[in-house]
């Protein structure tokens, strides 16, 4: 349990630091855009130059490059992220809103990449060099070479066009005054085509990495001694050899977040699914360059967040790391 | 076995590289079989494909021809695959050097920075910073770029670390050569094979990520994609499904063939290590 603590206090550590170089570099990338959100609220609305003048000066655009940066930095602190001009409202609350919709697609389709590809790994990893083993294989890297938001529309062809089974898009039937069980069913619904899209793409990389970890606890020594002690097949397949095999896996998750996270920018778009992707999208097409800001950072300490708890799970899982090798 | 033989051995590996030399050859004879602007109006909109056999592939919504889109895309396609794993690579693999071979502090601070990169999701990366740029084929490539370089550089540094004690290296400084020197003639040269071994992955992940960005629409606009030519047939989804699922079908070959060749590559060169 201390181990675990120290540990996460080390990360914790190293994780403050890196999201203020992530928070410092992407500050002065999206600086140096042409124009900024008073000509981009102005476009919307019109105004004159004094009006300009003025806007520029109540929001703090008319400061050095520095100024503004301290000044960022100083309202993160109080969880801060600035005024959206697009949708005249704190770039937290509109990113709050939109969060547990991405939130509820990652988590589903991590569960169905993770879950369906580490056993077809364990299948496909049980007898090392057979057909089966084969056929997965390549169907597998068949899969991973397919971008996800053609997969997508593919879906929607088969499934919303011509077999008309699940809807074509959104996160939830409008204006159905839906509540509780009902809701959720509907969401479900909604989420089946986005989550298949994002998922099987993924589902390649655990499926791989499960039979090549497969392939090398099959030449361990404990292995061959659960063999030997004639332990049935299944059992050394299950108990011995994908166990092992298993907690790279765990470490994957954690790495996996951001790909994770990239990938339903498209996929949330494809499927108009109102998460932080899609709103980053409309973020670029309104050129709201703070609320960019905003939807990258919190991307960062989610996948900072992601990461801790993996290494938190991963030293429970595994007894044999140590604080001493956390540093790595 | 020889390295050629034994890849001409391996049925995966062959198809990779017909794949791959089809893709090549696609994107050379482009501006030959279909000269002019290949986005320009060729025959009535919406023609289905296999109806007109001097428009095989048939029309887009604005009659474009399909084929002629497909083959130019193709270009667009190679040549950011290959510019960004190339730029990615050169990169990765000087930061890591250095990262690996100084030690210390520039290490700590430069694999910060990499852990930094590699916190924000690759693909958000680049959409913001086409969209601060503009977009155009050098910002793409540079965009992509942004978000892989991550990798090689973890991978030249780890290789780094177990060559730097080496006594080659050893020699170096006791001949009196300059860090530098030993760090980029001695050390990067012999970290190279590990991260050449990355770099179908990294052609494949920079094909996939040019087309989502086209997809989106914040490709080259003077140039055909494939991502574009997708996100044009969405369009007409219902009535005209195989504008989008021709190109995907492309995209899906040629990352596909990357990942056979190279892997046929990494497994034909490398040493094995036992059997399996």
């Amino acid at each position: 349990m201390t181990r675990a603590l120290i540990l996460l206090r080390r990360r914790l550590v190293g994780s403050v630091f890196v999201l203020l170089i992530v928070v410092i570099g992407t500050f002065l990338l999206l600086e140096a855009a042409p124009g900024d959100a008073v000509d981009a609220y102005i476009v919307s609305t019109g105004g004159d130059a004094g009006m300009i003048e003025l806007l520029r000066h109540r929001w703090g655009l008319d400061q050095s490059e520095l100024t503004r940066l301290a000044n960022y930095l100083w309202a993160l602190l109080h969880l801060d992220l600035g005024q959206s001009v697009t949708f005249s409202r704190p770039i937290r609350d509109v990113i709050l809103e939109r969060l547990p919709n991405t939130l509820l697609l990652m988590v589903s389709a991590t569960a169905l990449s993770f879950g369906l590809g580490s056993a077809l790994g364990i299948y496909a990893g049980a007898r090392p060099g057979s057909a089966r083993d084969r056929f997965l294989s390549i169907g597998s890297l068949a899969l991973y070479a397919v971008p996800g938001f053609w997969l997508g529309l593919v879906l929607i062809v088969i499934f919303a066009v011509d077999l008309r089974w699940l809807p074509i898009g959104g996160i939830e039937t409008l204006a159905s005054d839906k509540t509780g069980l009902d809701r959720a069913a509907d969401i479900a619904i909604h989420l089946i085509l986005p989550v298949a899209a994002l998922g099987f793409i993924y589902l390649a990389l655990y499926l791989r990495m499960m039979r090549a970890g497969m392939a090398e606890a099959w030449r361990q020594d404990f292995v061959l001694a659960a063999r030997a002690r004639g332990l049935s097949r299944r059992r050394v397949v299950l108990a011995h050899v994908a166990r092992n095999a298993l907690l790279p896996l765990i470490t994957m998750l954690g790495l996996q977040s951001a790909q994770m996270l990239g990938g339903s920018v498209v996929i949330e778009s494809v499927f108009s699914v109102p998460g932080l992707g899609r709103l980053a999208q409309e973020a670029v097409a309104a050129r709201d360059t703070p609320l960019l800001l905003g939807i990258i950072l919190t991307s960062a300490v989610l996948v900072v967040v992601i990461n801790l708890l993996v290494d938190i799970a991963y030293a429970f899982l595994d007894p044999r790391v140590g604080a001493g090798e956390a540093g790595a | 076995m020889n390295p050629l033989r034994r890849f001409l051995r391996t049925p995966e590996a062959v198809a990779g590289a017909i794949l791959l030399a089809a893709l090549i050859a696609m994107a050379l004879i482009a501006p030959l079989l279909f000269p002019g602007d290949p986005q320009a109006i060729a025959g009535p909109a919406l023609l289905p494909p296999f109806q007109d056999w001097s428009l095989p592939l048939g029309t887009d919504r604005l009659g474009r021809d399909v084929q002629a889109e497909l083959f130019h895309g193709a270009r667009t396609s190679l040549a950011v695959g290959l510019a960004a794993a190339a730029a990615a690579l050169a990169i990765g693999s000087v930061v890591g050097t250095l990262a690996g071979f100084a030690g210390g502090l520039v290490d700590e601070m430069l694999m910060r920075v990499t852990d930094a990169f590699q916190t924000v999701p690759s693909f958000l990366l680049a959409l913001a910073f086409v969209s601060v740029v503009g977009p155009s084929l050098g910002i793409v490539v540079a965009a992509i770029v942004l978000g892989t370089w991550t990798g090689p550089a973890r991978i030249a540094r780890a290789e780094v670390l177990s060559i730097r004690e080496r006594d080659y290296v050893a020699s170096a400084r006791a001949i009196g050569m300059h860090p530098l020197e030993i760090a980029f003639r001695e050390v990067l040269p012999n970290a190279l094979p590990p991260v050449l071994a990355m770099s179908s992955v990294i052609v494949a992940a920079a094909v996939l990520t040019e087309a989502a960005l086209s997809f989106l629409g914040l490709g080259d606009p003077n140039r055909v994609t494939w991502g574009g030519m997708i996100a044009e047939g969405r369009a007409v989804l219902r009535t005209a499904p195989f504008l989008s699922i021709v190109p995907g079908i492309a995209l899906v070959l040629t990352v596909l063939g990357v990942y056979l060749a190279g892997e046929g590559i990494v497994e034909t060169t490398a040493v094995r290590r036992g059997l399996s």
